[in-house]
């Protein structure tokens, strides 16, 4: 029977191709920019470490003074720890592993001469860095905690940043140049680039920076290197709000790594425990409850990385894919419709309201078939645009598997929405009054 | 023309009707909406920076190596590249109008206030208003005499010995408009937290580099800070608009024979810093003027579609009507005129609907109500669009000979 259809479906959209390709033209738009929109918003929600994201947490604290408020547009100064915060979590070793952050950019030196020097972006850490979010070595290792300790110019670079400098990856040993001083590399690592930077300040593009070379954040605070991302400070003690160990001044990142739901809750226990202590000492004036622990999936929706103009692009391409979806209903009305006088023979002839029912929804998903083969087409043009675009996010506008399924499963989805009500008018036709009239 | 004929027809194929209403409908109401945010858009990067943009270039330099003096080091950068054939003008400034990367403060009226009155971007330099090209409205531009390095400035200020250093600043009319409502500036103290600077100059406008609200776009004040070389400061170069391109590329080469091991970051001409800034603007006014030419083609055709159907279906009427005595116009009149119905229908609902869509975009993005003015102008473009698509239907329906009357179906 389904044959049947498909042939009887076939000969009637034959029979207008016009109007057919118009039908599908119009499905395919709609899904092509939909999708191309819902793809870019679901590769920027997208969990950046989905092996390791259900472990990892950002500690959050509040060390502003009560009658700080938070003025303007600029990031939150209690997004980030200030560096005795962060230094004492990081003694406290409360979770599994756990490391403090923050970003900066120097200026790297090839070691052929003749080549042009580079800016190199790149993390100031410490050592649990590389075994708490599983970054894949090449060569070598990460640093000790001892090089914590001692303040040791020891560098990890990228594969890319390796070549870059020297020519060859396999550069274990050898001294690097970056900004003002000589880094020994302890190891190389290969391209790890998780999108959105999760772990990076809020100030920077969360989703085309990479990290191209890790060195120990001892080595940022004694030499007082750059830091690229938000530093503030709520203080007019020169000491305290604006040098880099200051208490008054926040520019760290941390994360933690904590395995089990009861050592999550005694990481919060011990963090609201550390502000009350701290409010005791009177560094800390709110209450301790302010601090807060945030898992990776939350702390990104906390952040909240989508712009405004993809929301409003997606909203746009809904509101079109809709306009598309009230055509294409009106189209196949009235193209049911026509063929009343088609339909009541059958009907006569002994078909069920049913038969005529699927008989229209076949043509129907027939259309949204070829209009969802479109659609995923323009939607693959729609995301090569996305990728020439000038955003931070254009980089990773790609489409997963899981995306281009739901492109086609969307565009059927939606023609046979199409067609319901246009077949569901149709199958009413009376046949007597049809057979009569002509 | 008879309007209840087509309204007993209309009748007829009510849900048909009512979908080709509701598309217009939508269209109309995004269209509107769309209209609004490109015009929107294209203010915002209409933004004057109240500087003679065509005229500059902007170098930015990075060192290899520590330098023993940066602030000599500027100098003989500066001297050199005034050497250059063709520079009129050229100065250090820490921030360019529209550079993204900004230096701000917040500003006070006491200096004992908690709570800051704005912010406002802060340009440090030298000579910055001839080179610019700024408009001095009163008062003066800052004197060279008066502009310290600034390690100077900032040991005199960690030293509480302020007589050093000339605590005078030039601000922007709309800074001064903000501060004292109609008032005179000239001569008025602001604070930066707790420095005093007196007000010496207004100037007409100078945006600040980080201008994304169009209402604080040109809060800024220049101080008289001498930075010296680095990374983050920008040789400004004024020079003759058509000579710009030779004269970048001159000064570069300047710079670099200056010295070979530094190494140039940034070199371009101002044209390209707005360009840059505005980057996002343009392109998304370029996806809201595709959107509305996709919606207005597929409800274009869709009303071709839908006539086109009618027409076909009613040939025999028209062919009857034809025999009966209406001429090839009335029949054409009479398309158009139900085209113009429906379109009528689906404009009032989609004013009603784009009034909605309005307010649910200022709720969650933050803009503003859309002017009554952006109402007619999807009136207008889908009764156009539905005339111009109708008429091809609407002719072969005129074509149509009152023969037809007489054949069967």
């Amino acid at each position: 029977m389904f044959a049947y259809y498909m042939e009887l479906a076939l000969r009637s959209l034959k029979r207008n191709p016009v109007l057919t390709a118009l039908m599908v033209l119009a499905i395919g738009l709609g899904i092509g920019a939909s999708m191309t929109m819902i793809t870019v918003l679901h590769v920027m929600t997208n969990d950046p470490l989905p092996e390791r994201s259900a472990h990892l947490y950002t500690p959050h604290l509040d060390p502003l003074p009560l009658d700080y408020t938070h003025g303007g547009n600029g990031p939150d100064p209690a997004d980030n720890l200030t560096w005795p915060d962060a230094m004492s979590l990081l003694r406290a070793h409360r979770g599994v592993r756990q490391a403090a952050m923050a970003g900066g950019t120097l200026l790297a030196l090839p070691v052929q001469s003749g080549l042009q020097a580079l800016y190199a972006a790149g993390r100031y850490t410490t050592a649990d860095f590389f075994a708490l979010f599983g970054v894949p070595f090449e060569y070598g290792a990460g640093w000790s905690a001892e090089d914590d300790a001692a303040g040791a110019h020891v560098v990890v670079l990228s594969d890319e940043l390796a070549r870059k400098l020297f020519g060859r990856a396999d550069v274990v040993g050898r001294t690097a140049r970056l900004g003002e001083l000589d880094y020994r590399v302890v190891g190389v690592v290969s391209r790890w680039d998780p999108a959105p930077q999760f772990y990076a300040d809020s100030t920077g593009s969360q989703f085309s920076d990479i990290d191209t070379f890790f060195l120990p954040l001892s080595v940022a605070v004694n030499e007082d290197l750059p830091v690229s991302g938000n530093e503030s400070g709520w203080s007019d003690d020169e000491k305290a709000g604006s040098s880099k160990r200051g208490a008054a001044m926040s520019w760290l990142q941390f994360w933690v790594q904590l395995d089990t739901p009861a050592q999550v809750a005694d990481y919060r226990r011990y963090l609201v425990n550390y502000s009350a202590q701290q409010k005791a000492l009177g560094r800390f004036q709110r209450p301790p409850t302010e601090a807060a622990l945030f898992g990776l999936m939350d702390w990104l929706a906390h952040r909240n990385l989508v712009p405004n103009d993809v929301h409003l692009q997606l909203w746009l391409a809904l509101g079109f894919l809709f306009v598309c979806m009230v055509n294409i209903v009106a189209l196949l009305l009235a193209k049911f419709l026509r063929r009343s006088g088609e339909i009541s023979v059958r009907r006569a002839l002994g078909a069920r309201r049913r038969d005529i029912f699927v008989q229209l929804g076949v043509e129907s998903a027939l259309i949204g078939v070829a209009g969802g083969t479109l659609g995923l087409a323009i939607a693959q043009l729609g995301l090569w645009s996305v990728r020439h675009r000038p955003d931070d996010y254009a980089r990773i506008a790609q489409m997963d598997p899981s995306m281009l399924a739901g492109t086609f499963v969307l565009a059927v989805l939606a023609s046979v929405l199409a067609g319901l009500l246009p077949a569901w008018r149709a199958c009413r036709v009376a046949p007597a009054l049809q057979l009569k009239a002509s | 023309m008879e309007l209840r004929p087509i309204l007993s027809t209309l009748r007829r194929h009510k849900t048909t009707a009512w979908l080709l209403i509701l598309e217009i409908a939508l269209t109309c109401a995004i269209v509107c909406n769309a209209v609004f945010m490109i015009n929107h858009r294209l203010q915002h990067m209409q933004m004057s920076t109240g500087i003679d943009e065509h005229a500059l270039v902007q170098i930015q330099v990075a060192e290899v190596a520590p330098l023993p003096d940066i602030y000599a080091r500027a100098r003989e950068d500066l001297a050199v590249i005034r050497q250059v054939p063709g520079v009129q003008a050229a100065t250090l400034v820490n921030q360019v109008p529209l550079g993204a990367s900004s230096s701000n403060a917040n500003i006070m009226l006491e200096p004992t206030q908690r709570q800051p009155t704005l912010n406002a971007g802060t340009y440090f330099g030298v000579d910055l208003g001839p080179t610019m090209g700024l408009r001095l409205l009163a008062g003066r531009y800052l004197r060279p005499e008066e502009v310290l390095d600034s390690d100077v400035v900032l040991k005199a200020l960690a030293d509480g010995d302020t007589k050093v250093i000339a605590p005078v600043t030039v601000i922007t009319q709309a800074m001064a408009q903000r501060l004292w409502p109609g008032g005179e500036a000239l001569g008025k103290m602001v604070y930066l937290g707790p420095i005093g600077v007196r007000v010496v100059g207004v100037i007409e406008q100078l945006a600040r580099a980080n201008a994304y609200d169009d209402a604080t776009a040109q809060y800024s004040m220049i101080l008289p800070m001498f930075m010296g070389a680095g990374k983050d400061q920008s040789y400004l170069i004024r020079t003759h608009p058509q000579d710009r391109h030779a004269v970048l590329k001159a000064a570069v080469a300047a710079l670099k024979k200056a010295d070979p091991r530094r190494v140039v970051t940034t070199q371009r001409t101002y044209d390209e810093v707005r360009e840059k800034f505005f980057e996002n603007d343009r392109s998304m006014a370029g996806i809201l003027v595709g959107a509305i030419a996709a919606l207005l083609i597929v409800t274009a055709l869709g009303i071709v579609g839908l006539a086109s159907f009618w027409v076909a279906q009613r040939r025999r009427t028209i062919g009857v009507r034809r025999a009966l005595g209406a001429t090839r116009r009335n029949i054409l009149v009479y398309f158009q005129t139900e085209n113009f119905l429906l379109a009528t229908i689906g404009i009032a609902l989609g004013m009603v609907l784009a009034y909605g869509i309005n307010l649910f975009l200022m709720m969650h993005y933050e803009l503003p109500r859309l002017p009554a003015v952006y109402f007619p102008v999807g009136a207008i473009a889908l009764w156009l669009i539905g005339q111009v698509a109708v008429l091809g239907p609407a002719l072969r329906a005129a074509a149509v000979p009152p023969v037809v009357a007489t054949r069967s179906v």
